[in-house]
């Protein structure tokens, strides 16, 4: 398989015909690079498209932003400035070094999109105001609401991102512990399973009318709920995996002298881990939503707290702020989530697809 | 005298049966058995003879109805590391590189400390010393079975037991690695009991042939093969002995044909 890749590779390096650059920086290229350098077959013009379409975008605020407010707009001229000054940066740079160049390949229509958005997104709120206000404020009105309550954004990012991990910490916990031994265990199994089936699939949300009742902090409340909305997949998910465990691995360990403790905590749970993972992920989106939702009914601070708090004012542009740092901070999240899988499920890697 | 390395006393097995779960069904029967130390003797049948079933007897992963399986002068209580056992599919743990595969043994019984160079030495006696960082899913398929073999072997087993272990392999890799597996146990001597579908393979390898009877599974004949190592799969005797087994077979399974394979006279 390896071998397999080696030649393909080599192919395209040495098919790469004799258009390529024969400059001292070709000499730096790893191999990576110049395979992909071979697939390049964009004209250089391609790399006009981020500069022009953030010049567009540019241009069209700057026209639009005559009729609003200086100090509305003056961040967001600085920040499409900036950006136009950065995409022409990476145009002369990419267009230098071809190894860049490939690297960022794949990303040029990704960001000449994201560019163009924001315009249209001008266009259509403060340019021709199409949309009513104050519920859709121009991208300038957002990025100058999250500069303004910026301290407060950062705390409530803070704040749920503590209470987030708690809670997550916790159901992971739990839904493993419960997982093994449902899955492990007979007996188990007989008293775990239905329990399982009736309780786990009430949204975890449903309990805050009884979680508000019991418990003495919101806060602690709060997390028991993350922790009930992750724990049952986790469960679920983690108990399926290692009663699915093949037998003739397990037959295979016992003739090699395997014990208990080996047969469950080297056998069953690594054999199950790649069913596990998958409840891990459902139990972090399960997670969000509780978060959220929990935060606004009940905690006191948060982003999810402030998404309702902003809104409880009209301000429309913190609320769009708030969104925006939830992506980024929910997206970072679930990525670690999969770069952690991808170093231990890394005996998976060419065995299936991702 | 010495004693026997293995040996079985009128051991019989039932299970429920596939369509009615109250009836028994009774997969061997009257079954009697001895290896000598050193001896490599296979097990060939019909299949449903009930082969891998009396493997796994004494492999320890079932218990018999009846009868008495020793191990020297042992009961067979459950499966322990004296028996190894390696199925057809080579059941490597995906997740453990080839190395790790091999270590199982040692790790599982805590002797993994004091014992680190064998695995070397073990990966050196199936030639995977330069794959011991690889993961079983980039082995092919006489690659994996040798690290079967491998991580069976560094337990010392008094005996290795073999379920067709070869069966998945193609003919080339097969004969291959019916010399290594010959091999291994000349240089180990250690007791094999080897399962098989392939009348050739039975006659190169073994000392003994036990031919076994459609269900319920009986010992129909236990065939001597007199041929000096290493065999010549072409000589008049092999070839003699070939069609002897292969007559016998066909009686066994009841005129139906072995594995849809039509006998050759």
């Amino acid at each position: 398989m390896l071998q397999g890749q080696e030649i393909s590779r080599s192919e395209k390096v040495t098919g790469r015909g004799t258009d390529a650059p024969e400059d001292a920086s070709v000499q730096i290229l790893d191999a990576a690079a110049s395979s992909a350098i071979a697939a390049d077959r964009a004209p250089r013009h391609a790399l006009l498209a981020v500069p022009l379409a953030a010049a567009v975008t540019l241009g069209v605020h700057l026209v639009v932003s005559k009729k609003e407010p200086l100090d509305e707009s003056r961040s967001y001229t600085i920040f499409l400035t900036l950006f136009f000054a950065g995409a022409i940066a990476a145009a002369l740079t990419q267009w230098r070094w071809p190894a860049v160049r490939a690297r960022m390949r794949g990303l040029r229509p990704l960001f000449t999109a994201s560019v163009l958005l924001l315009c249209g997104w001008e266009l259509i709120t403060s340019g021709l105001r199409l949309l009513p206000l104050p519920y859709f404020p121009s991208p300038g009105g957002v990025l100058q609401s999250m500069i303004n309550d910026r301290a407060l954004l950062f705390d409530s990012t803070w704040h749920s991102l503590v209470l987030l991990l708690g809670g997550y910490g916790l159901g992971v916990a739990s839904g493993f512990i419960t997982g093994v031994c449902i899955g492990w265990s007979k007996p188990v199994r007989y008293w775990g399973m239905p329990l399982l089936k009736v309780v786990g699939p009430i949204p975890a949300t449903a309990w805050i009318p009884l979680a508000m009742v019991v418990s003495p902090s919101a806060v602690f409340s709060a997390a028991a709920l993350i922790a009930l909305a992750v724990w049952f997949p986790v469960t679920m998910l983690t108990a399926s995996g290692i009663s699915n465990t093949r037998t003739s691995y397990l037959d295979v360990a016992r003739t090699l002298g395997a014990g208990p403790r080996y047969l469950i905590f080297r056998v069953a749970i690594p054999a199950a881990l790649p069913s596990i993972f998958v409840g891990l992920f459902m139990g972090l989106g399960a997670s969000f939503l509780t978060l959220v939702v929990a935060e606004s009914v009940g905690v006191k601070s948060g982003l999810g707290w402030y998404v309702s708090w902003a809104q409880g004012w009209a301000e429309y542009g913190k609320v769009y702020a708030s969104l925006v740092i939830m992506a980024a901070f929910f997206s970072t999240i679930m990525t670690l989530l999969f770069k952690l899988r991808d170093r231990v499920l890394v005996w998976q890697k060419g065995m299936i697809k991702w | 005298m010495v004693a026997p390395a293995l040996r079985l006393r009128e051991v019989a097995k039932s299970f429920p049966a596939a369509d009615d779960r109250q009836r028994q069904c009774l997969v061997l029967d009257a079954i009697s058995i001895s290896l000598d130390v050193g001896e490599l003797v296979s097990l060939v049948g019909p299949s449903g003879c009930g082969k891998s079933t009396l493997l796994r007897l004494i492999a320890g992963l079932d218990v018999p109805d009846s009868g008495e399986l020793m191990i020297g002068a042992e009961p067979i209580t459950g499966p322990n590391a004296e028996r190894g056992l390696v199925f057809q599919d080579p059941n490597l743990f995906p997740w453990l590189s080839v190395r790790r595969n091999i270590e199982v043994g040692l790790l599982a019984r805590g002797q993994l400390r004091e014992k680190r160079g064998e695995v070397e030495e073990f990966m050196r006696l199936v030639g995977l010393e330069t794959f011991a960082d690889a993961y079983p899913h980039h082995l092919s398929g006489g690659m994996a079975q040798r690290v079967a073999l491998a991580r069976a072997l560094i337990n010392h087993p008094k005996i290795l037991l073999l379920d067709e272990p070869l069966g998945a392999l193609d003919a080339f890799t097969r004969m291959r690695m019916q010399d290594e597996v010959l091999r291994l146990w000349q240089s180990r001597r250690t007791t094999m009991l080897l399962v098989t579908h392939d009348i050739d393979e039975a006659i190169y390898m073994s000392d003994r042939i036990i031919i076994m009877t459609q269900r319920p599974g009986t010992i129909d004949q236990i065939i001597q093969v007199p041929l000096d190592r290493p065999r010549d799969r072409s000589s008049s005797d092999f070839l003699r002995l070939r069609g002897q087994i292969l007559e016998l077979l066909h009686f066994a399974g009841n005129e139906t044909s072995l594995e849809g394979r039509t006998p050759i006279r």
